[in-house]
């Protein structure tokens, strides 16, 4: 049977088709002001992309935070035990999946069975979160997808202290004033940031393998500061887009439920 | 009967006083430029034109503030703290606990029979709790920061914000904006939830004695009133200066005494 999963996060809204755990096809986008918008729109270009049409699709499962809103969805489940689902999936030696989403930072623990053991999450304070990034691009005029790429043309190290978002921004604005390179600028920004979720991350032990998903876990910048921040090396969920982990998780959630109702309907 | 001076470069504003006797002859405050010795040199040529002096009158000054390193015309720096106490005694006598809320920070200090720094904390690692909070908030609101704390008195129905965070609470404050909140509602929820912040760390060194409030923020009743009902005691207004000045004003007292030791030395 096929199935999909849909993540409405508060930046981009996601949507993967699976068919016996094999992905269909995925989709990502900018949300909408309405998550209910979002999530028709994204799945209809997973859909179009897979040549299916909703009537294909057996069970959907949504996560997020616009999940409530999803009106095409069979159930609901967190974006913790999705995003855990869908990196377990695809690298079953994972035991720590740190998840920066644009507005909060997650990080979870994961027993040897997959299960989630512990996590922590920050949705309380901007640093450390997607926004911290997007109000650096705005401040720098750089597109947000870049920032890793320009980052990595870095010389020379800067330090910025400040890990909030409203303090950070103005030590940016004098590092600009005084004439410092942009590449040099982001590099300390995405160590600030590093730093932050380091921190969050920790208070829960940290346990190997280290996996990070979502949007930001693509800017290698964070991906490269945050090993170095942690310590240790961080892993890399080799052939899929980190983005659409939690999408994924819940599609995944999406096919243990249709096998074992198929399960019980036989009994 | 020689004449010193105190200037305090913020973040935001910048202050100087001149004395004479332990009298304020001449006092200034400006926003704060981008560079801290421009923000100095017009402080302090505002005060010295307020008390109809000239800088060559002036036999000692000192500096302080988050711009204090950059001051050309001091003759010693000494730290903010230091500085608020000593002002924070002389502006009210019986001053025990000290509030100072900053452009950028907030601190809070316990003083002793002696006016020195006890007990104290202080935020500096994040904006919330601070004056920019609630300048970001006025600016987004269209308000100056004065008609801010104005509007805590003329509300109906107070909107609380869900977060503390600088970045969320716009945000919200925006949303409800959109959503027609009348100014005032909105306005009082800020000073609330500044006041909030605020108290945590006045808490935390548990306050004792008479309260007193120095910095620009002391002026905003919005944000005195609630954090009285939020700490259970009542701060003292100031009557003597400008709360804003406290800062330069215990760098001109601590000048004062310089002088004096110089001269029985």
């Amino acid at each position: 049977m096929i199935v999909a999963g849909c993540d409405i996060g508060s930046l981009t809204a996601k949507a993967v088709i699976i068919e016996n755990g094999k992905i269909l096809s995925t989709a990502v986008m900018r949300a909408k002001t309405r998550p209910s918008e979002s999530a028709n729109e994204v799945m209809q270009m997973a859909l179009d992309k897979a040549k299916l049409t909703m009537n294909d699709i057996g069970y959907v499962v949504g996560t997020g935070y616009g999940r409530e809103q999803i009106p095409f969805v069979d159930q609901v489940e967190s974006e913790i035990s999705c995003h855990a689902k869908g990196a377990w999936q695809i690298m079953p030696s994972v035991r720590m999946i740190i998840d920066i989403g644009g507005q909060d930072a997650k990080a979870t623990r994961l027993d040897d069975n997959g299960n989630v053991a512990r996590y922590i999450y920050n949705d309380k304070c901007a640093a450390g979160t997607g926004r911290f990034l997007e109000v650096m691009a705005e401040a720098l005029e750089v597109p947000l997808e870049e920032l890793g790429d320009l980052a990595a043309q870095s010389t020379e190290k800067l330090n910025i202290s400040s890990q909030c978002v409203i303090f950070a921004e103005t030590e940016v604005v004098s590092l600009v004033n005084e004439g410092s390179k942009t590449a040099d600028i982001l590099n300390a920004l995405h160590h600030s940031l590093a730093k932050r979720v380091a921190s969050l991350t920790r208070s829960i032990d940290v346990k190997t393998d280290v996996v990070m998903t979502g949007g930001v876990a693509k800017n290698s910048g964070v991906f490269n500061a945050l090993s170095e921040a942690l310590g240790l090396p961080l892993k890399a969920l080799d052939g899929v887009d980190p983005q659409i982990m939690g999408a994924l998780g819940a599609a995944l959630y999406a096919e243990e439920k249709v096998k074992s109702e198929g399960r019980e309907s036989k009994k | 009967m020689s004449i010193v001076a105190g200037c305090d470069v913020g973040s935001l504003t910048s202050k100087a006083v001149i004395m004479k006797a332990g009298r304020i002859i001449g006092s200034h405050i400006i926003k704060s430029k981008p560079r801290p010795q421009d923000s100095a040199n017009a402080a302090l040529d505002g005060a010295l034109l307020s008390a109809g002096i000239s800088k060559e009158d002036i036999q000692y000054c000192i500096g302080t503030g988050y711009g204090r390193e950059k001051i050309e015309f001091v003759d010693e720096v000494v730290s903010e703290i230091k500085c608020h106490g000593k002002g924070a005694r002389w502006m009210l006598p019986s001053a025990e606990t000290v509030i100072d809320i900053g452009g950028q920070d907030c601190k809070t200090m316990k003083l002793d029979k002696d006016g020195n720094v006890g007990r104290f904390a202080a935020n500096d690692k994040c904006a919330s709790g601070t004056g920019r909070f609630l300048e970001v908030m006025a600016k987004v609101l269209g308000v100056s920061i004065d008609e801010l704390g104005k509007l805590s008195a003329k509300a109906k129905e107070p909107i609380t914000l869900a977060s503390t965070c600088t970045v969320w609470a716009q945000a919200d404050v925006i949303k409800y904006i959109n959503s027609g909140v009348p100014i005032e509602d909105i306005g009082a929820g800020i000073n609330t939830a500044m006041a909030v912040r605020v108290a945590i760390l006045v808490n935390s060194v548990k306050p004792e004695g008479d309260i007193f409030m120095t910095g620009g923020v002391a002026k905003n009743i919005g944000v005195v009133e609630t954090l009285e009902k939020l700490i259970g005691k009542r701060i003292k207004r100031a009557r003597k200066a400008d709360p804003q000045i406290a800062g330069a004003l215990g760098a001109a007292l601590i000048a004062e005494e310089r002088g004096k030791r110089e001269k029985t030395s």
